[in-house]
This record gives structure tokens, C-alpha cells and sequence, in this order.
């Protein structure tokens, strides 16, 4: 297993290595200089800013000076917008926020959405399934932005103005230390959004997988042997599951770390995508190489850690 | 137990499944009757869609209940109960426990994310008040029953690790852990190859010797039937046509179908080496579309094309122990050569 692992890591080194050539060619294919300082700079501006950020320097020195800061994990070069911050300082301010928020929500979802799917798969074709595919239908066929603004206006000022109930922010974040009181008052709401957003769709996967799993042959057997309809639910059927239900886990944990853009924008949750938004908004090069270098490594480690989910969970599977 | 009748231990009566299907109401088998003697092997018998797999699932009650229903004068009389009436959860008790079943594909009847010690753990786990070390004495034991060389090593293996053979042998152990009175063996050779049939035939015939169980066995191959059923139950197309001992059907069968179906056996030796191998002209009638008259009637060499046509014929009792289902039975003879 460590083996493997390692094995693994190894081979996505150059994986690794050409997507940051990649990301940086990119970054430079419009001068990311005259982009931040705008048309009516003057060269010798230029030069000065070139200098100071090491823009000057030939593209593969650049890119090994990156590459060697990114292994020692060193993010301390300044943001361009707000001089005097370290990229790395940035980065570790927004990844709670951004956790407090992913972390609930994909629990939840997940949680719901493969209990829905589970019971939706065992009413197969019965009202039950029915009402459930078109709450599930319907749920996801409303857009994002219509689930936000409902939510800001009822969750939170329809509710305080008119029953009194201030459950719920706007819009904001802790400035101090998150208790579970100030998370519950700012976070809870654009989780409950995302939790709803994201249901409709979950469910509709975790029902489809569950009906392939009890049209198998094995659940006949299980039936024939005197299981009950939980037994084989929960226990035969959930397990063979395990596959596509981490499949799917692993897919969205990258973004558990960027984060909701959207959300993070429109409740003003200082979190890794409103970061990155900010950043891209502004110009700011060093923060969108960083970030898009950090993102790279988390894809390609939550891909080897779902390889090892599956041999965990599937006898099948093995790791060579 | 009570028993009605010295042995017998099933008696399925008037026996009718219909399935709810987007073309309307399907009757899969219609009206049919048998009965299981304790000890005896009961072969049903007929080709693809005749309603041997409807039958086996009615009794065990394995249809998904919002797309199939029983008729109103179905009865499946079992230890004193009609199963087609108890509850879900008495008939679980039941099943796996009094009443077994193996089935066709041991390839994926298993789960595939268990272990075997695990799967013949649980259905033990339901249906005995044993401690956990008794169970997986007792797992050990059935392994070793059905001869699974290193039982020690095989139950904590996965079902992938072990050939098709060795998993029937396994689906067959998990069946009879609980000592049923029935296994009901749907097909259950049909994916095997032939010496590994021969062997799970010969283990299935010892085992009902030692724990004597009943077994039913559905199968389309009629050399199996030969080899290991006492009586033998021949469909077509929803209806019992035929029913016998196994060495009348064979010597002398009285429904032109059983006939057509004996003469389509592949024979080794001389008598067939030009010709080729006979078949049924036809196919099976749709069960959407049945004829008014008997089922066979458009394929049956003997049909006279007009009662025949015009209604079915009645199950009917000869010699007190065999009946069949036809208005021109083939004539008795005594058998070539006994």
C-alpha cells in the first residue's frame, strides 16, 4: 500500500511539472506587467516593477525559482494589490472560511443524498420514488443565484423583519475567533443554500447507482436467504455502493479547499474562491500562480487517495 | 410439523402469477399444482419463458411486489401456512431458513464486497440463536460438507477469489446451513462446465441424501433430469403439460411436447451421425396473446387443427399418478427396452 503510494506520487511529479510550465506559460502569454500597471505606465515604471518581482529574469529561471518555492512550501513573495502581505499569509486566512463553509455542506449533502437515493432506489417506480425524482428535478433546475437571493431576503431579513427571528446574517464573517455561535449565525445559511443546490443533483446519481446495485443478482440471493429490506439496503446494497459514492465524495473535495465562489462572493465570506476572484479581479500575478499551483496539487493527491479508498472499501481492487 | 399426507411437505395449489407491465396484465403461469414430497427431487422442466423461474419465485416469494400478484385461489400450503397469504416478515422467516434456494449464476449471486465466512454467517445470524463461535463452527462444517478443500483459508476469501464452481458449491452451503426442508435449485448448473455440473449434481444428490431436503430443481436440461430428479414436471408456456416419474417421462412420455423435447437431445453413437439434431419448429406463444385453444397447438405434430384449436385441453389424472394435459395423449407402449 505505502508502496503504491509512493509509486504514485512519483509518476505525477512531471504530471506536476508541466502543469506549473503550463500555468506559467499561460500567465505570460498576456505580460501579466503592463496587465497590472495598466496602459498609461511608463516604460521605466515597467522596467522597476520587472525587476522587483523577478519578471525580468529568463522564463526557465522563473520557473525553477517557482518550482522551488512551491517545494519548500515557500509562499512568502508579497501580493502585487496589497503590498506587504504575503501570499502564503493570505492563503492560510482564507482556507478556514472556506472550510467552515465545504466542510458542513458536503457532509450534509452527501449524508441526504445517499439516504434519498437509497430510499428513492428501494420504492423503484412507486409514488414514493416518484415525488422524490421531482423534488429532485425541480430543485436542480432552479439556478444558484435565485436559491441565494431568496435565501438572503427570507433566511435572513424577511425572518428578522417581520417574525423577529434574527437567525441568520446577510451577508459577512466572524471578525474575531468563529465560535459555534457566530458560525452557526454567518455560515449556516449559505450552507443550507448549497446543501440545497447540490442535493438535487446528488440524489439523482446516488438513486441511479443504488437502482443499477438492487437489479443485481446478489440481492436476489440475500433476499432468498430471509434479509430484511434495511439489511439489504444499508448493508448489501450501500457497500457495493462504496465506488461510485467515494467517486463522487473525491471529485468535490478539491473544492472543500477553493471553495464556493459564488457563495463566498455574494455572503462576503473571505474564503479561498472570493480570494481568488478578488485576486483575478486585481490583477494580482504572484496570488493566481500560488493558488493555481496549490490547486493542481491537492487534484492530483485526492486522486491517488481515492485509488486507495477503492482498494480499502472493494476487495476487488487491488493496488500494484 | 403437521403433515397432511405422509411426506408431503409443499402443496402448491392453483398457482397463478401475473405481472403489471406497461402493456397490461401478463399471467405468467397459470393454475398450476404440484406437490413436494419430503426427500424427493422434483425436476421442472421446459424451455426459456415457460414460467419455471415464476414458479420458483412465487413460492419463495421473490417478485417485486408492486409489479406482480398471485391469484385469488393461489395457495402455497408449507408447514402448516399458505405462504401465498402470511406476512412479509413471517415469510423471511421462512426463507433462507425452511425453504433455500440456489440459483444459476454463482458468478454474481455472491457479493462480490463480502466474505464467504460472512455470507454464510449471516444467513445463520437470522435464523439460529447461535453464538458467534457456534456460527463459524457451523460455516466451518457446511465448507467441509460441500467439499471446499482448505475451508479454513476459503471462508476468509472474497467470492472473486474462488472458481465458479467452488462459489455454487459455497451459494449451495450458505442454502443448506439452516438445514430447509426445500432447496430450490433454479438452474443451478447451467453456468457451469460440464465436469463441475457433474460434480455439483453428485454433491446436491449426496447432500439431500444426508440432510434429507426436497429439492426442486428447474432446469431446460434434460439430461440433468435423468440424472437426479425422482418425478419430473413439464411447462409450456405458463401451464403444467406433463407430470411423472422420471422414468415415464423419459420411457414413455404422453404430451407431444415432452416427446418433441426428448427427441431434441443431442445423442453420442451411431443412430444420428447424418442428421441433424431434431428441433421444435416455432417458437413459444406470446403470453400477451395466448390462443384460445391448447398452447402447443401450433407447434404439435398431433394436433387434429380443430378441438384442439377451439379449447384447451384440462390437466387430467391417469393411472392415479400422472397427468397430463392434452386431447390426443400419445397412446401408452410398453418401454423398448427396460
Amino acid at each position: 500500500m505505502w508502496a503504491y503510494i509512493f509509486r504514485r506520487l512519483v509518476y505525477n511529479v512531471p504530471v506536476y511539472l508541466g502543469i506549473i510550465l503550463f500555468v506559467m506559460a499561460a500567465l505570460r502569454v498576456n505580460d501579466p506587467i503592463w496587465t497590472y500597471l495598466g496602459k498609461h505606465a511608463t516604460q521605466e515604471q515597467y522596467d522597476q516593477f520587472a525587476k522587483a518581482s523577478g519578471l525580468d529574469k529568463p522564463f526557465l529561471r522563473q520557473y525553477f525559482d517557482f518550482l522551488s518555492d512551491v517545494v519548500r512550501l515557500d509562499f512568502t513573495v508579497e501580493s502585487w494589490d496589497q503590498p506587504g502581505i504575503q501570499v502564503g499569509k493570505m492563503i492560510r486566512a482564507a482556507i478556514v472560511p472556506s472550510l467552515a463553509l465545504t466542510i458542513p455542506a458536503l457532509g450534509i449533502t452527501s449524508f441526504l443524498a445517499i439516504c434519498v437515493g437509497l430510499i428513492s432506489a428501494y420504492f423503484r417506480g412507486r409514488w414514493m420514488d416518484q415525488l422524490l425524482v421531482f423534488i429532485a428535478v425541480l430543485g436542480m433546475s432552479v439556478s444558484f443565484l435565485v436559491y441565494i437571493i431568496l435565501g438572503q431576503y427570507f433566511g435572513a431579513f424577511w425572518l428578522k423583519q417581520h417574525l423577529g427571528m434574527d437567525l441568520f446574517a446577510i451577508s459577512g464573517y466572524p471578525s474575531g475567533g468563529l465560535t459555534m455561535a457566530t458560525w452557526a449565525y454567518y455560515c449556516l445559511l449559505p450552507i443550507l443554500i448549497s446543501v440545497i443546490v447540490a442535493l438535487g443533483y446528488d440524489t439523482r446519481y446516488y438513486r441511479a447507482v443504488m437502482v443499477e446495485e438492487s437489479n443485481r443478482d446478489y440481492i436476489t440471493t440475500a433476499r432468498a436467504k430471509g434479509a430484511s429490506g434495511p439489511k439489504i439496503l444499508f448493508v448489501h446494497m450501500l457497500k457495493n455502493a462504496m465506488i461510485p459514492i467515494i467517486t463522487r465524495i473525491m471529485i468535490t473535495l478539491p473544492f472543500l479547499i477553493t471553495g464556493s465562489i459564488l457563495l463566498e462572493m455574494y455572503f462576503n465570506i473571505p474564503g479561498m474562491g472570493r480570494r481568488l476572484i478578488l485576486a483575478i479581479n486585481a490583477k494580482d500575478f504572484p496570488v493566481i500562480q500560488a493558488f493555481t499551483a496549490i490547486f493542481a496539487a491537492l487534484f492530483i493527491v485526492t486522486n491517488i487517495l481515492t485509488d486507495v479508498l477503492y482498494a480499502i472499501f472493494d476487495p476487488r481492487v487491488r493496488l500494484q | 410439523m403437521q403433515k397432511p399426507q405422509e411426506g408431503l411437505i409443499l402443496e402448491v395449489r392453483n398457482l397463478t402469477t401475473s405481472f403489471k407491465t406497461d402493456d397490461g396484465i401478463v399471467t405468467a403461469i397459470d393454475d398450476v399444482s404440484f406437490d413436494v414430497y419430503a426427500g424427493e427431487t422434483l425436476g421442472i422442466v421446459g424451455e426459456s419463458g415457460c414460467g419455471k423461474t415464476v414458479t420458483s419465485k412465487s413460492i419463495m416469494r421473490l417478485l417485486p411486489a408492486h409489479l406482480s400478484f398471485l391469484g385469488a385461489k393461489s395457495q402455497i400450503l408449507f408447514g402448516g401456512l399458505d405462504l401465498a397469504r402470511i406476512s412479509e416478515s413471517k415469510m423471511r422467516k421462512i426463507r433462507g431458513n425452511r425453504i433455500a434456494m440456489i440459483f444459476q449464476e454463482p458468478m454474481t449471486a455472491l457479493n462480490p464486497v463480502f466474505t464467504v465466512g460472512w455470507q454464510l454467517d449471516e444467513a445463520l445470524k437470522y435464523h439460529t440463536d447461535l453464538g458467534r463461535k457456534a456460527r463459524r463452527k457451523r460455516s466451518m462444517e457446511m465448507l467441509r460438507l460441500v467439499e471446499i478443500p482448505n475451508a479454513e483459508q476459503r471462508v476468509n476469501e472474497y467470492p472473486h477469489q474462488l472458481s465458479g464452481g467452488m462459489r455454487q458449491r459455497v451459494m449451495i452451503a450458505i442454502a443448506l446451513c439452516c438445514e430447509p426442508d426445500i432447496l430450490i435449485a433454479d438452474e443451478p448448473t447451467t453456468a457451469l462446465d460440464v465436469t463441475i455440473q457433474a460434480q455439483i449434481l453428485r454433491l446436491m444428490e449426496g447432500l439431500k441424501e444426508k440432510l434429507s431436503t426436497a429439492i426442486l430443481l428447474i432446469t431446460h436440461d434434460l439430461g440433468v433430469v435423468a440424472q437426479v430428479c425422482d418425478r419430473v414436471m413439464v411447462m409450456y408456456a405458463g401451464r403444467v403439460i406433463e407430470s411423472a416419474s422420471v422414468r415415464e417421462i423419459f420411457h414413455d412420455p404422453r404430451h407431444p411436447y415432452t416427446k418433441a423435447l426428448l427427441g431434441s437431445i443431442p445423442k453420442s453413437g451411431g443412430r444420428s451421425e447424418d442428421r441433424r439434431l431434431p428441433t421444435i419448429e416455432g417458437v413459444v406463444p406470446n403470453l400477451r396473446n395466448l390462443p384460445a385453444g391448447c398452447r402447443f397447438e401450433k407447434r404439435c405434430s398431433l394436433s387434429d387443427k380443430e378441438v384442439c384449436q377451439r379449447e384447451e385441453p384440462p390437466l387430467v389424472t391417469i393411472d392415479g399418478r400422472r397427468s397430463v394435459r392434452c386431447h390426443y395423449p400419445i397412446q401408452p407402449h410398453q418401454p423398448e427396452e427396460a
